[in-house]
């Protein structure tokens, strides 16, 4: 299987890491045709208004919808959950805005309020998962098709809506693959 | 939940790859690079090439004119301690200042020790030459390391220099039995441990920016296809003829910086780059690079 991960800024190489010690390809997106032969596309952590300007400055932003209308799976982390939330509260900044989701960013505070904690999620087991967030946005609210995985004191820092994944977190920080793996999982249900 | 953790401390860093920090002195000049594509500012009361032609004693900013630019945007903001000044250092630690630079930009406060940043939470970047100076910076507890190259003058030269003996020392090291590795620990004056790390690593064990006289889109591609992580421009911006352009062109050039046809493209039309100066003619003295032990 042959994932993308955006790699316009970011911690995109981490992801690609992740994916090969999940057993899959990985491919560097960073022009709109690279976007062709994947069946999946991560979205990494980085800065959300760069990386939303890059989106389309260099033609990338459309060609994603488009993928995703077409059924192209997607995992955003951190900024790639805000990418990919119709609603940025207080902002106008650039999106994809496919999930229905409002979010929150900088929702912890600054870089002094970013933490580590044990997160635990029912469908990856009795084990928590080590979640790392940094300069951290949550999902305020969601739509009703919008499934929660996680909530942190009340705010949903894992969901998913179809074909699409965010956490608020980044596990690529980490040596935890499960939800690296459980995205591989939903691109082939 | 624990917060502070070197994990946390070094993710910031990691999230800021591949992208553009850049000096600002207002709040108008913060929006500029947001809007421009900056994935950081760095909060400062002049530029490098400003500090550099005043003289005198260089010291953290008003941390009123920190906290203005951290009102006036939602990307991170760093500002800049002295070396050794931990007290500095609690001051923008306490404003909540996202990163702090012990920067050789500044005049030393210490002869002899850096700060010792374990004790924040707040991250740290330290600027090195080599890779004992890195690794001398990380055990410090350095969450991030950048070149120092040579800043305010707007010449690439010395920022090169900086990141071909890092790549060059990690390349050696990669091919040192282990039995020799002590010794070359020793000799770098570095942590064993931390050499050890960069031998299985293959590369520093956090992020690595270049810093210090990158004044344009094909200095900035330079520097990635170097090896560095990112890209901090200090006078390079607001001291040229069109910042707005500038700023933007040196942003797609570090994410495009393996692409020849694009940097072309983006390097059309910039307006006049800051003006530059010859290393050869700042007396030894006067070289910030040369401050930090």
């Amino acid at each position: 299987m042959k994932i993308g991960v955006l790699a316009l800024q970011g911690a995109f190489r981490e992801h690609c890491w992740m994916m090969e010690a999940c057993g899959a390809e990985a491919a560097e997106i960073r022009k709109p045709d690279q976007l062709e032969d994947i069946q999946g596309l991560i979205i990494p952590g980085g800065e959300s208004t760069t990386i939303g300007k890059l989106l389309i400055d260099w033609g990338l932003m459309a060609k994603i919808q488009k993928r995703a209308a077409q059924g192209m799976a997607i995992y955003g982390t951190c900024a790639g959950m805000i990418l990919l939330a119709k609603d940025i509260i207080g902002s106008d900044q650039p999106r994809l805005g496919l999930m229905d989701t409002r979010v929150q960013r900088n929702a912890y505070g600054r870089q002094c309020e970013s933490f580590e904690a044990d997160l635990f999620v029912k469908e990856f087991g009795e084990e928590p998962v080590r979640a790392v967030f940094i300069r951290a946005p949550y999902i305020e609210q969601a739509g009703p098709e919008v499934q929660v995985l996680a909530e942190v004191e009340g705010k949903i820092v894992i969901a998913r809506q179809a074909k699409f994944l965010a956490t608020a977190f980044h596990p690529e920080l980490t040596n935890d693959k499960r939800i690296h793996q459980y995205f591989l999982q939903m691109i082939q249900e | 939940m624990q917060q502070g953790t070197f994990r946390v401390k070094a993710g910031l860093a990691e999230m800021l790859k591949g992208g553009v920090i850049m000096d600002v002195t207002t709040p108008e000049q913060a929006k500029i690079a947001e809007q421009a594509g900056a994935c950081a500012v760095m909060a400062l009361e002049r530029v490098p090439a400003d500090i550099r032609a005043a003289g005198g004693v260089a010291r953290m900013a008003d941390p009123g004119i920190v906290e203005s630019i951290m009102a006036a945007v939602t990307i991170p903001v760093m500002a800049k301690a002295r070396i050794g000044h931990f007290v500095e250092a609690q001051i923008l630690e306490a404003i909540g200042a996202d990163y702090i630079d012990e920067s050789e930009v500044l005049t030393p406060a210490d002869d002899k020790f850096h700060i010792n940043k374990h004790q924040f939470k707040v991250p740290f970047v330290c600027g090195a030459k080599n890779l004992g100076e890195a690794l001398r910076r990380i055990g410090e507890g350095a969450a991030m390391i950048r070149t120092k190259g040579e800043p305010g003058t707007g010449n690439v030269i010395e920022a090169v220099k900086h990141i071909r003996m890092v790549m060059s020392e990690i390349r050696l090291l990669q091919n040192l039995p282990e039995e020799e590795v002590a010794g070359f620990a020793k000799n770098i004056a570095a942590p064993l441990e931390l050499v050890l790390e960069t031998k299985k690593l293959g590369r520093l064990p956090v992020v690595n920016f270049a810093a210090g006289g990158i004044a344009t889109p094909a200095d900035a591609a330079l520097m990635m296809q170097l090896g560095c992580d990112g890209i901090f421009v200090g006078s390079g911006i607001f001291k040229s003829g069109d910042p707005v352009k500038r700023a933007k062109a040196i942003v797609s050039a570090t994410t495009y910086y393996n692409d020849p046809k694009v940097l072309a493209e983006i390097s059309k039309d910039l307006g006049e780059p800051m003006v530059g100066i010859e290393i050869g003619t700042i007396p030894q003295h006067e070289r910030m690079q040369e401050r930090g032990w």
